[in-house]
């Protein structure tokens, strides 16, 4: 009997995909091609116009800019935690291991208004980095940090369960074979958690991408300076601009879609190579 | 070789790397996660207890903590309802266009907040093709309520459904198997054998999209219109003391919504360490 037609013994199939197809289509089809549809009434030229005027570029390539470096930094960083966290012991591992998961269920806001109040240049570290001449809140590095804050759990949790259930065996082996602890990590561990680190790093960025409630305190929203672009979604929306917010909303969509797709193949062919389903990083 | 310390194992580091990398690992934590905190809880009770259980106890932040309370009833229900029956349908049965099914799940995931909450406005505000239809039956939705329960049923959409599928995917369909042929009907089976064998994954949902719809601020922030008292959240109303310049009042609902955030990951540690002892 196959896998297939054993499935088939278990009742309620059509009930629970009509909830399931009913449900996508009221919350999440219907509102998102709204946003298309609203664009659809633009004409060409006045899309382009009001998508990619000069405010506008300049927020995408701070959105994109900060989310791509923050993705960046959260890849060492994000090693570094699954690494601790799997390999060693030592006291207070528990605490760390529950803690770092903090950014995922801490209100954005509570955690924008945390950073800004600790790198303002009033703050504990703010200050002595304003002295240093290295400010940041409300510049894009501010912007950079808080984007950081917020996409490092992803990246932990994707790399850590490879980092523990599949290089390890691997790792013996080449240590066997008379492998250094530098050429083991460097041509055994690396490669096999490589998958993992890039669909951490692309959800990370994917994360940080429409991020909005971490941000706003300590970017301090200077258009061309330290404005991202759901923050101009939002002007656009609180001058009655329909139109000029779905067209940017519509740029973003399309690239975050793109993402997700990247990030969906990278999590099959990583689950694939490692053997393992992955869970999801919520 | 009895009683051999784990260093001396071939894939063991050297205890100097070992206490390079545990001491950057802590001196990031505390630069990130750690002095943010403690800056809040420093702020919140600088002026003393009295002064937080004032800041506290506000109306606006009474209010503010029932509206929050009252979205978090509307939407986290219909999250279980759609994660269970999506968990059923993908996970247990094999069919066309699953795999774009999982796709659409995780689309919310992937939207900016802040759409999140336009394309509310957009479908049902006053300026929307709906709206001159809506005003006239004196139904309003955007900058309301019912406005902010949809948009944070949209955020936490994928949650439920995300931690269910593995688990009823992971558990098989044998155990559901024997109980329809000793007579169980497929509710019985669904309430007495996979939800209570898949129940740390179903908490751990819960957990997580309550956590998300209680602090969910940008789609929450577009639909509400910020009017003070009565369709302010938690978190609206803490970005409304901080931008008047009540800082203490900010700090002071930040701890309430700190106490949420660590109750959720207590729950989620809770749950998830009772289920690997098993």
């Amino acid at each position: 009997m196959t896998s297939r037609a054993r499935r088939r013994i278990l009742p309620g199939f059509p009930l629970a995909i009509a909830i399931t197809a009913a449900s996508i289509l009221l919350f999440v089809i219907v509102p998102l091609s709204t946003v298309l549809a609203t664009t659809a009434q633009l004409s060409p030229s006045h899309f382009f116009a009001v998508a990619f005027d000069p405010r506008a570029r300049a927020a995408y390539s701070l959105s994109f800019g900060a989310s791509f470096v923050a993705a960046g930094l959260n890849v060492p960083l994000g090693l570094l935690f699954a690494w601790v966290l799997t390999r060693y012991e030592f006291p207070g591992r528990h605490i760390l291991d529950a803690l770092i998961d903090l950014p995922v269920v801490l209100p954005t806001v509570a955690l924008g208004l945390a950073l800004t109040s600790l790198y303002a240049t009033t703050g504990w570290l703010g200050a002595p980095l304003a002295a240093i001449g290295a400010p940041i809140a409300f510049t894009p590095a501010g912007v950079t940090l808080a984007l950081t804050v917020i996409g490092l759990p992803f990246v932990v949790r994707t790399i850590a369960p490879v980092l523990s259930a599949t290089a390890i065996d691997a790792e013996e082996a080449s240590a066997v074979l008379g492998a250094t602890r530098w050429q083991t990590f460097r041509h055994v561990t690396l490669p096999a958690i490589a998958p993992a680190l890039v669909t951490g790093a692309a959800l990370a960025f994917a994360r940080a991408l429409g991020e909005y409630g971490s941000v706003v305190f300590i970017a301090g929203n200077m258009p061309f300076r330290t404005e991202i672009a759901p923050l101009l979604i939002m002007t656009h929306i609180e001058e009655f601009d329909d139109a000029g917010a779905a067209a940017i909303a519509a740029v973003l969509l399309v690239s975050s879609f793109g993402l997700l797709l990247l990030v969906n193949r990278l999590q099959r062919q990583t689950a694939a190579r490692a053997g393992l389903t992955l869970q999801p990083a919520g | 070789m009895p009683h051999r310390p784990p260093h001396t194992l071939p894939t063991a580091d050297p205890l100097a790397v070992r206490a390079t990398l545990i001491a950057f690992a802590i001196a990031a934590f505390v630069v990130l996660f750690a002095l943010p905190v403690a800056i809040v809880l420093a702020g919140a009770f600088r002026l003393g207890l009295a002064h937080w259980a004032h800041a506290v106890a506000d109306p606006a932040t009474g209010a503010a903590l029932r509206l929050t309370l009252t979205v978090l009833a509307a939407a986290i229900p219909v999250n279980v309802v759609f994660g269970v029956a999506a968990a059923w349908a993908i996970a247990k049965f094999d069919f066309p266009g699953r795999a774009a099914f999982l796709t659409l799940i995780d689309l919310p995931f992937a939207v900016s907040p802040v759409i999140a909450g336009l394309v509310f406005v957009l479908l049902l505000g006053a300026r929307s093709p709906l709206g001159p239809w809506l005003v006239r039956h004196h139904v309003q939705i955007v900058f309301a309520t019912p406005g902010i329960v949809l948009a944070t049923t949209f955020v936490t959409f994928p949650f439920v459904a995300r931690e269910l599928i593995p688990a009823f995917e992971s558990m098989g369909t044998s155990t559901e198997e024997a109980a329809l042929v000793s007579g169980a009907t497929g509710w019985q089976t669904l309430t007495r054998v996979t939800l209570p064998t898949t129940r740390a994954a179903l908490i751990s949902g819960i957990a997580l999209a309550t956590a998300r719809a209680a602090g969910e601020f940008g789609a929450v922030a577009v639909v509400s219109g910020h009017i003070g008292g009565r369709t302010n959240t938690l978190p609206l109303a803490l970005a409304s003391s901080y931008e008047s310049g009540d800082t203490s009042a900010a700090f002071a609902i930040t701890t309430v919504l700190l106490v949420f955030a660590v109750v959720t990951l207590a729950v989620r540690w809770t749950v998830d360490h009772h289920s690997r002892r098993r």
